[in-house]
Parts: structure tokens; sequence; C-alpha cells
């Protein structure tokens, strides 16, 4: 960036000059002030209702407060009774399922991916139709799954058959997370799907040559050639599959609502019920739980800044 | 190309390939192809637990036409477009502005700033949530699409900077020398070089933002209270809890509530997968 270093620096001008030499200033300066100036609408807007909230949030967490009368401080005590809290185990716990099942998404993913990866006719449209549930609203989708799982719904016939009549298995405290799960994880295998379509789009096409010309064939030619390719799909899919994971609020509210008896909550679930639903506006509780969920998400988010940290270096 | 085309193999392969996709096409859409059987069914079908089989009746068009008589589904529709195009419209200038700033000036705190953009991109929603609700409400905004677009905005800001800064940083920076060479101001720079160049960027963005908003729940749970400023998510949602029973035309609502990002995704279908899989193909 030459321009950068050649151009003059000027210091503050003194009060005289400045209408003097107003115009002459700023085109000085321009270069320096521009960035800001551009960046202002959006980094004050940022910082209003992102940056300044995640602190707000974690100082509410020493509070006890129910956002009307006045906040008492607290200190840790809402850390603490979390450490009894019977459901905050049960989230977490379920969070936990959430994000290994969901994990499924990502090799299930690439094998409809390298499956759909031909040039036959329709394939694009068919392409399409496969990422189609991702589209859909999570709302839409959660209704659509709770109305399947419903043992007088469309699966009633097939659980019958089964042995299983009336099963219902959203209302069984066991199993009613799996249920959720395979649901959300229906979208997600569509994203990480389109995700590797893109990347085999994208494979170099030489390598792949030389390589089935050394004999490289079925899974050795994917586990050596391919799969280190798709290194960089492979990375998306697993931050963005993460992260949906974690994101679990829409289907556990339309599905189950955190039932049956608090069986499927998860923390992100969990702490908007503890905050803001009929159980209690217990806003320092649910911030507490809030900045558990946080502490989770951050280490991926530093992972994840730390990558492009580098590949920035590296473009630098 | 991996893998090996399918033309490429026996006869019998190729054959088989071509039955199995659709077939495969066919099992993936069964959840969605049972609700829009279901859409079209009568509540005789429903109660008698035909679900699969050829409908007795064919009532889409009266299903649709029940919903919207019978429920503010058409106050909910507008309802998510009155929240989704100004935030569409706003987060979009607004990351034009600071994807240019962070892409095209080296200043100190640039990569910093950029870094917060993306972390806070991904911050769960509940940690902003107690604050956010509080300061709406503050603002009179509380229950308002106002209220609501203003957040949106805030926050899908984060992802478009990142997005459009790394489509600008990806331009020729020639361009911009050779112009300010010329004597062009920084301001021209933008609106006559950069805003012109980043418009596949834009129209990526637009749909991508377009489908997250329309699709958004959370927030709409969290900011809005009362039908005169609820989204369909959010109304469809309430209504479910109603119809327990009357799937025929919960679905024909969750149909309406999907049409509008469908046509958006298949209008838009390049940008829409350019924008998602942003980053899928190069490190």
């Amino acid at each position: 960036m030459g321009w950068f270093s050649t151009t003059p620096f000027l210091n503050v001008p003194n009060s005289t000059q400045v209408t003097y030499r107003k115009s002459s200033w700023w085109k000085l300066n321009q270069q320096r002030l521009t960035p800001w100036i551009f960046l202002f609408p959006g980094l004050l807007l940022f910082l209003v209702y992102v940056i300044w909230p995640i602190f707000n949030s974690l100082y509410i967490s020493l509070l006890q407060w129910d956002g009307l009368s006045p906040a008492i401080y607290v200190g840790l005590s809402n850390y603490i009774e979390l450490l009894d809290d019977e459901y905050f185990y049960i989230s977490l716990m379920n969070n936990l399922k959430w994000l290994i099942l969901f994990m499924l998404a990502v090799p299930i993913g690439l094998g409809l991916a390298i499956f759909l990866n031909q040039t036959i006719f329709g394939i694009r449209l068919i392409k399409s139709l496969f990422f189609f549930p991702f589209v859909i609203s999570q709302v839409v989708i959660g209704i659509i799954f709770s109305w399947f799982y419903n043992p007088r719904g469309v699966i009633g016939p097939f659980l019958d058959k089964l042995g299983l009549s009336n099963y219902a298995i959203l209302a069984d405290e066991n199993f009613a997370t799996y249920g959720i799960i395979f649901a959300g994880i229906y979208p997600q295998i569509a994203y990480c799907m389109i995700l590797y379509l893109t990347g085999l789009n994208n494979l170099n096409t030489d390598q792949i040559e030389a390589g089935r010309m050394d004999g490289a064939k079925g899974f050795s030619l994917f586990k050596n050639i391919i799969l280190p390719q798709l290194k960089p799909a492979t990375f998306l899919a697993i931050v963005v599959t993460v992260i949906g994971s974690l994101r679990s609020f829409d289907m556990v509210a339309i599905m189950t609502q955190g039932g049956p008896y608090g069986s499927t909550n998860v923390l992100a679930y969990y702490m908007f019920e503890t905050a803001l639903s009929e159980y209690g506006y217990r806003m320092g509780y649910g911030s507490a739980i809030a900045a558990v969920l946080f502490t989770i998400m951050m280490f991926y988010i530093l992972f994840f800044i730390y990558r492009m940290y580098q590949s920035e270096k590296k473009g630098l | 190309m991996f893998p090996i085309p399918i033309q490429k193999r026996p006869l019998i392969n190729r054959i088989s390939y071509k039955i199995l996709v659709p077939v495969s096409l066919f099992i993936w859409l069964i959840p969605l192809i049972g609700i829009m059987l279901t859409s079209i069914r009568g509540l005789g079908d429903i109660t008698a637990g035909n679900y699969w089989g050829i409908p007795s009746e064919f009532l889409l068009f009266s299903n649709i036409k029940d919903v919207f008589q019978n429920t503010p589904m058409l106050s909910y529709i507008i309802n998510s477009f009155k929240i989704t195009i100004p935030t569409v419209i706003g987060a979009v200038a607004i990351s034009c502005m600071t994807g240019f700033a962070l892409a095209s000036y080296k200043f100190k705190a640039n990569l910093f700033i950029f870094f917060t953009f993306i972390a806070g991109n991904f911050v769960p929603f509940q940690i902003l949530m107690i604050p956010v609700r509080d300061l709406t409400f503050q603002m009179g905004l509380y229950d308002t699409v106002t209220g609501l677009v203003l957040f949106h905005v805030a926050f899908q800001t984060g992802f478009c900077t990142l997005f459009m800064r790394n489509f600008i940083k990806a331009l020729p920076n020639e361009l911009f020398e050779a112009a300010r060479i010329d004597g062009t101001s920084e301001f021209n720079i933008f609106l006559k070089i950069v805003v012109p160049l980043t418009r596949p960027a834009i129209a990526a963005l637009s749909v991508l933002i377009f489908t997250f908003i329309w699709n958004d729940f959370f927030w709409a749970t969290v900011l809005i209270q009362g039908q005169h400023a609820m989204p369909i998510t959010a109304g469809l949602k309430s209504l479910n809890g109603q119809w327990v029973t009357v799937y025929h035309l919960l679905s024909a609502g969750s149909i309406i509530a999907a049409v509008p990002p469908v046509i958006m995704f298949f209008l838009m279908q390049k940008h829409f997968i350019a924008g998602l899989t942003l980053g899928a193909s190069k490190g």
C-alpha cells in the first residue's frame, strides 16, 4: 500500500489556521479520518447492541434482580446456586448431546455432497431441493417434526406396525431430546452439504489425476488427496455446526418448551425460561446461565479468531 | 473431478445412480412432502388418520383462506416484511461502509475492530438478551417493529462486515490508487468505485440477511409481545399452541411462512450459495 506511506502527516493546526486552511487540512488528513467516518455508524450500533450488553450481562449475573425492583448485589451466589441446580446439569448434558450428535451433520453432509457431485440431467434442481430444509425457518421445521412425531400424526401407522402404538417420543423424557436433535440436524446436514459441494467444485484436478496415475483409488484417494483439499470446507462446516448446536433455542421452544419435566432443556432455553417466562423473572440467575453458555462459546470464537488471525498474517 | 463422473462408469452403475438420486431425494424430503400433503387435506382426513393416502378432498386453497380469515396471519406476514426489508437495507448499507474502511485503510486498530465484529457475530443470543431488552424498553421501543429492526441491523453488521471486508479486500488495490492520483476524494472512491464493484456481494448479503431475519424467532419472542408487531415465526408459534389438533391449518400456515424465503432462494440461488459458502473453497 504505497499510497499510505507517502501521505504527508500534519500536526493539529492552531486555531487561527483552522478556518483559513480548513479545506487543505481535510485534504491532508482525509486518509487518516475517512476510515473512522465510515466505521462510525456500524461501530456505534455494534458497541451499543452487542459489545456493551455482553459486559452488562456479566455484571447482572452478580445481582439478584427481577427487572423491576431495585437490584441487590449478591456476588457469586447465582453461580453457587447453579452448582446445585439439577436442571442446570440436565441442560448442560443436553447441550453436550446436541454438540456430539450435531457433529454427525458434517460427515453426512460430506457423504451427500459426494453422492450428488455428478453432472446428470436436472442435478442443479436436485441439489437445490436437497438444500431446501436450510432455507425454511426452524420454527416450521419444528412444527413439521412435532406433527411428524405425534402418534396421531403421520408416524402413527408406522408405529402401529412396530407395535409401538401411541408412542410419543416428545413426551418420553428419556428420548425427547434425541427427537429434537434429529429435527435440528436435518437443516444442518443441508448446510454442510452445500459447503462441501462448493469445496468439491473447487478441487485441484491436476492433483487428483496425478494421484490416480499413482494408483490411488477409492478410499485412499479420498483420504490422501481429496480430504486435505477440503480442509477449508471442513473447518467452516465444523464451526457453523458447533455454533448451530449451541443455538438450539428455536427447536426446543417450538417442540417441547423444555419438557417433559425439564428433560429437553438446553442452556439457551433454560436461560430464557428463568429470566423471561412465567417461572419468574430471575434476571441475575438467567444471566449467570448465559455467562456459562458464553464462556463455552468463547473457546470456539477464540479458536476461530486465532485461525483467521494466522491467515491474515500470511495474507499481509 | 471427484468422484469419478458417473458417465465413465459401467451402464449398470449409471442406471442405478439415476434411480437412486430421485429415491433419496424423496426420502430426504418426506417431512416436507408430509406437511404439503396435510395442508391440502380436510378435517375429515385428519381425524380419520388418512395422512399418507390420497386426500379425499383437495382443500389447499380453502385451508389457506381459513388461515387468513381466522387468524392474524396476514398481519404477521406484513410485519415480517416490515422487519426484514429495513434490516436488510440498513445492515447492508452500514457494512458496505465498515467493510470498505477495514479493507482499504491501514490503521492501528484495524484488525482489532475487524475481529471484534467477527467475535460479536458468534456470541450466544442469551448473553445479550436482558440488556438489549432493557435498552429497548428504555428507548420506548419495546414491542415495536423499530426496536426489533434496530437490534437486527446492529447484530447483522458483524457478519456483513466480515463478508464485505473480505470481498473489498480482494478487489485490485490499483483501482483505488489510480483514482487517488487523479484527485478523487475518499468518499467518491467509495461511492463511484467500491459500491458498483461490490454489487455481487451486496446481492449475496441481501438474500442471506433476508432469510436470516425472516426466520428469526428468538428476538421476535424477546422484543415483541403483541400481534401488531409480531412476525410470522412468532405468530406460527402462538398458533401452534391454539391448534394442537388442527394440523391441516397449521400446515397451511407453515407453508405460507416458508414461501418468501424459498422464492428468494430460488431467484437468487447463485448469490445465496456464494454467500453461505464464503471461505469454503479457499483457506
